[in-house]
């Protein structure tokens, strides 16, 4: 009998669980993936919005401009790349002006700091935007931030307090108990005295498995373009165009990681895994991006993508006690990775509170161990590393810069890879320009050798998609 | 810090030249930097045969040309350095690599041939329209798994582009018990040396595509399916034409694009056709004493003129370091005119020139029946009858010194159909 069930680790369920592993209390998550955020949390913009836009009163200002808030110690203890950049709302033609001034007042009523610019302002922050660009709302409080490793070391961060985590584990039924519900998945059966229902864009599905139906989550599709680093100065901070009803509209925004996104669309789709792109949609992403920026070198793409958004009926984040025993958090489309922070602080002090004994932990520790980023040190801290490692000497990706030991410490945390897809997530290795063409091969090597399997047994993602199916006649060569 | 009189960038065919080349010239302290345990390159997993007919006058496998090359460099003094990586180039010709038992090291280079190949263009770079999952790979890395590491990566393949490395990998998927169902390319031309397509898929009963592409690729986690359409002339789908296969694995044959990473840190120019460095007669940059060989130049057909061209940069170093070459007098400019694609040296310094500079390039498109015409300030020099010349097969023409004249500034190639 757990006292807590979390279910889906996604950003918002692991800093639920992370969040909740303050507490002396017995915490499951339960994630029907094969890895961490791998569905919306490793799709998106990436950006740590500052709140200026929402409509003032709803979870989403709330969370958004309290998350925004946490960011940079949350994101120092859990040691995960975070800038603060600030952002740009661009005006485009006469009206817009109006509009932005409308922002800004939306803006003070939820308490986020903002600057009108005029143009010259504008264009000195960032000189590639359009030539049409007449005035921006700068947000100094936005910023960018690594969204894989976020979710990553979150969730390592509540495993390293006591959380357990269960991957691969789908939630089909969920019935009541006595004091809770029994969480039943493809697997086995759960029993929790609160169950936590983060599942993102299935929220509506286990929701439905536990009380009358109330609101649907739809997927809203956003195609990207991934741009290789080309040049840190081409732009220092996400700029967006005026918001519509459709979102924050099509934007370009540095990454952590010294790339460029450009997108993403908007579309309803009805599949909620429909995750493909489309030559017609990039086209008009591309054309969208360019009213706002100009000289944007799409022959720098290097990938394109393609996350759903889990677009509630109900306008605003699903965050809600059904009942003593089961809490939903989910529909949390943008601005979720910002919120997330708050979100989870939120259900561990106050709504979890008088549902279930809340006793601090007295070794709860909020920071995750630092990680080596040999990319990140200088040459004598890189030396220092060698020599105490020599395979941090070793360099495995070329395009990105990833030693075989920072694939190696990654196997060794307590939210390990168990796939090449969630090493690339955590060390970058396959996101640069070659896009593993040239390094897939040695990581599975690495990973296979470390985990003790056959090259055969290496899997890209999910269990069963594995790369190099069938040995050949003459045998593998490593053996 | 330690000196080097060449440091060469890349151990495999085109650095094994430049290196052996080097030593041949009397060139002392010589290193050759190697990212992979072994030398060769790219050569170690091209277990076909097809290698050498220039070189060695004989047909040999990748890793047979690659070994008489390692087995050259080992009867010389030329230093080399495995499982080392290159980080960082200084303006100043400083080189910083970094390995296991040495950790980051800083050498100084007075010359340096960059000979680090080329990547292969993949899914992302072309933008493959539909889902992405695990069984989309680059002929390359499909020929890594089945060659190096002993493992086929599927049985139904697809592949799309016709380009030596997945016409190669057709027959050697064939042969390892895989089912090649049908090679797409968007042109109307073929990519592949026309042996490939003949030995590789004709004889194999592999349907060629021509002027068709993937449109969509299906499958959530693993490869299920792929649509193919035809294209029009503007190489546009066309709707209506869509047929599907059910495959497990789609190969992309698509294209090479010259590895620059580290040039970028130099800020030299790229060309936008070659995707490698402007060079100069010598293969030269325009930092001098810093020279470019082989794929990382521009793509190759033929591994036996990436080692020649890489002869050519070793001489330039060669000759730079013994202040053989001239630098600051007006250069004359090579043009890419009717039919051509681009020419390699993009820049000629007529003093530089020792007996003939020779022009690589490739036509823009097949043609039957035309003459190569070299111009020098649009005033033909030399003529060249081809009954055939196609894009997927580099041209080399000698231009010899008497036909320039030092005050020349632009030579040209043009193709003239007859």
């Amino acid at each position: 009998m757990y006292d807590i069930i979390v279910i889906g680790a996604g950003v918002i369920g692991s800093f639920i669980a992370r969040e909740l592993a303050k507490y002396d209390l017995n915490i499951l998550v339960l994630e029907k993936e094969n890895d961490v955020g791998n569905v919306t949390s490793m799709a998106n913009s990436a950006i740590v919005h500052s709140g200026y836009d929402p409509v003032p009163g709803t979870l989403k200002a709330k969370f958004n401009v309290l998350g925004n808030k946490l960011y940079e110690q949350t994101c120092e203890e859990l040691d995960v790349k975070f800038y603060k950049t600030g952002s740009m709302t661009v005006a485009t033609v006469e009206e817009h002006l109006k509009v932005l001034k409308d922002l800004e007042t939306r803006a003070h009523e939820n308490g986020v700091e903002v600057k009108l610019l005029t143009e010259r302002e504008a264009k000195e922050l960032a000189p590639h935007l359009n030539d049409s660009v007449i005035g921006a709302l700068f947000c100094p409080t936005a910023g960018i931030v690594d969204p894989f490793n976020l979710v990553v070391h979150a969730m390592e961060n509540a495993i390293d307090n006591g959380v357990n985590l269960k991957l691969n584990e789908e939630v089909v039924e969920i019935s009541k108990t006595s004091n809770g519900y029994n969480v039943v998945t493809k697997n086995a059966k759960y029993e929790g005295k609160i169950i936590i229902n983060a599942t993102g864009i299935n929220g509506d599905k286990i929701s439905d498995m536990v009380t009358p139906h109330h609101f649907d989550i739809t997927a809203r599709k956003g195609e990207y373009y991934v741009l290789d680093h080309f040049d840190d100065n081409f732009l220092s901070m996400p700029i967006f165009p005026l918001p519509s009803e459709k979102g924050k509209g099509i934007l370009m925004t540095p990454t952590s990681s010294h790339n460029y996104l450009v997108g993403p669309s908007s579309e309803f789709v009805d599949e909620k895994d429909d995750l493909s792109t489309d030559a017609l949609t990039l086209k008009q992403v591309k054309e969208q991006a360019s009213l706002i920026m100009k000289d944007i070198p799409f022959n720098m793409t290097i990938r394109t993508f393609a996350g759903n958004r889990p677009t509630p009926s109900t306008h605003d984040f699903v965050i809600e006690k059904v009942d003593d025993h089961f809490i939903n958090a989910v529909g949390i489309e943008s601005p979720g990775l910002v919120s997330a922070p708050a979100i989870g602080k939120y259900i561990a002090d106050e709504m979890i509170n008088g549902l279930i004994e809340l006793k601090r932990k007295e070794n709860y520790n909020p920071c995750v161990k630092k990680y080596v980023h040999m990319k990140m040190l200088s040459v004598e801290e890189r030396q220092k590393k060698i020599k105490e490692n020599p395979k941090y000497g070793h360099i495995v990706c070329k395009c990105e810069g990833v030693s075989e030991q920072e694939i190696l410490d990654v196997m060794e945390r307590s939210c390990p890879p168990h796939s090449i897809k969630a090493i690339k997530k955590r060390v970058r290795a396959g996101f640069g320009r070659c896009q593993g063409g040239m390094c897939q091969p040695l990581v599975a090597k690495i990973f296979a050798k470390h985990s003790n399997i056959k090259l055969s047994d290496v899997i890209y993602d999910e269990p069963s998609t594995n790369i190099a199916k069938y040995q050949t006649k003459a045998g593998d060569t490593n053996e | 810090m330690n000196s080097y009189n060449v440091v060469i960038i890349g151990g495999g065919s085109a650095g094994l030249a430049a290196a052996k080349e080097c030593y041949d010239l009397g060139v002392k302290k010589v290193l050759i930097l190697e990212r992979d345990p072994v030398l060769g390159g790219i050569l170690n997993q091209c277990i076909h045969n097809g290698f050498g007919l220039h070189e060695f006058k004989e047909q040999l496998s990748g890793p047979e040309y690659a070994y008489r090359f390692i087995e050259m460099i080992k009867e010389t003094d030329v230093e080399v350095k495995l499982n080392t990586m290159v980080t960082d180039i200084t303006k100043d010709k400083h080189v910083i690599y970094t390995n296991e038992e040495e950790g980051y090291q800083e050498i100084e280079a007075k010359t340096i041939i960059f000979a680090m190949g080329c990547y292969e263009r993949n899914a992302g770079a072309i933008q493959l329209p539909g889902d992405r999952p695990v069984g989309v790979f680059t002929a390359g890395t499909a020929q890594k798994y089945l060659n190096i590491e002993g493992y086929l990566i599927g049985k139904k393949v697809f592949i799309l582009g016709s380009g030596d490395i997945g016409l190669i990998m057709a027959r050697r998927m064939t042969l390892e018990g895989a089912k090649v169902l049908g090679v797409a390319e968007i042109m109307p031309y073929s990519n592949g040396l026309n042996r490939n397509i003949v030995q590789c898929l004709n004889d194999f009963d592999i349907p060629l595509y021509l002027s068709h592409t993937v449109t969509k690729v299906i499958g959530k986690e693993k490869l299920e399916r792929i649509e193919l359409s035809q294209v029009d002339e503007k190489l546009v789908p066309i709707k209506g034409s869509e047929k599907y296969f059910d495959v497990d694995t789609l190969l992309l044959s698509i294209g090479l694009t010259p590895i620059t990473d580290l040039l970028s840190q130099l800020n030299l120019n790229i060309h936008p056709r070659t995707r490698g460095p402007i060079v100069n007669e010598h293969n030269e940059t325009s930092i001098p004493g810093v020279f470019v060989a082989g794929n990382g130049l521009h793509v190759h057909d033929l591994v036996d003129y990436v080692s020649r061209e890489a002869r050519l940069s070793a001489l330039g170093a060669y000759n730079y370091l013994n202040d053989r070459l001239h630098y600051g007098n007006e250069l004359i400019t090579t043009k890419n005119e009717y039919g051509v694609g681009y020419i390699v040296p993009q820049v000629i310094n007529y003093l530089n020139i020792e007996e003939k500079v020779t022009l690589k390039f490739r036509v823009t498109k097949p043609y039957k029946n035309a003459d190569i015409l070299i111009k020098a300030d649009d005033e033909v020099i030399k003529k060249i009858y081809k009954l055939n010349i196609i894009p997927s097969e580099m041209e080399n023409i000698d231009v010899s010194k008497d036909l320039i004249k030092p005050n020349t500034k632009i030579i040209s190639v043009e193709i003239k159909e007859r």
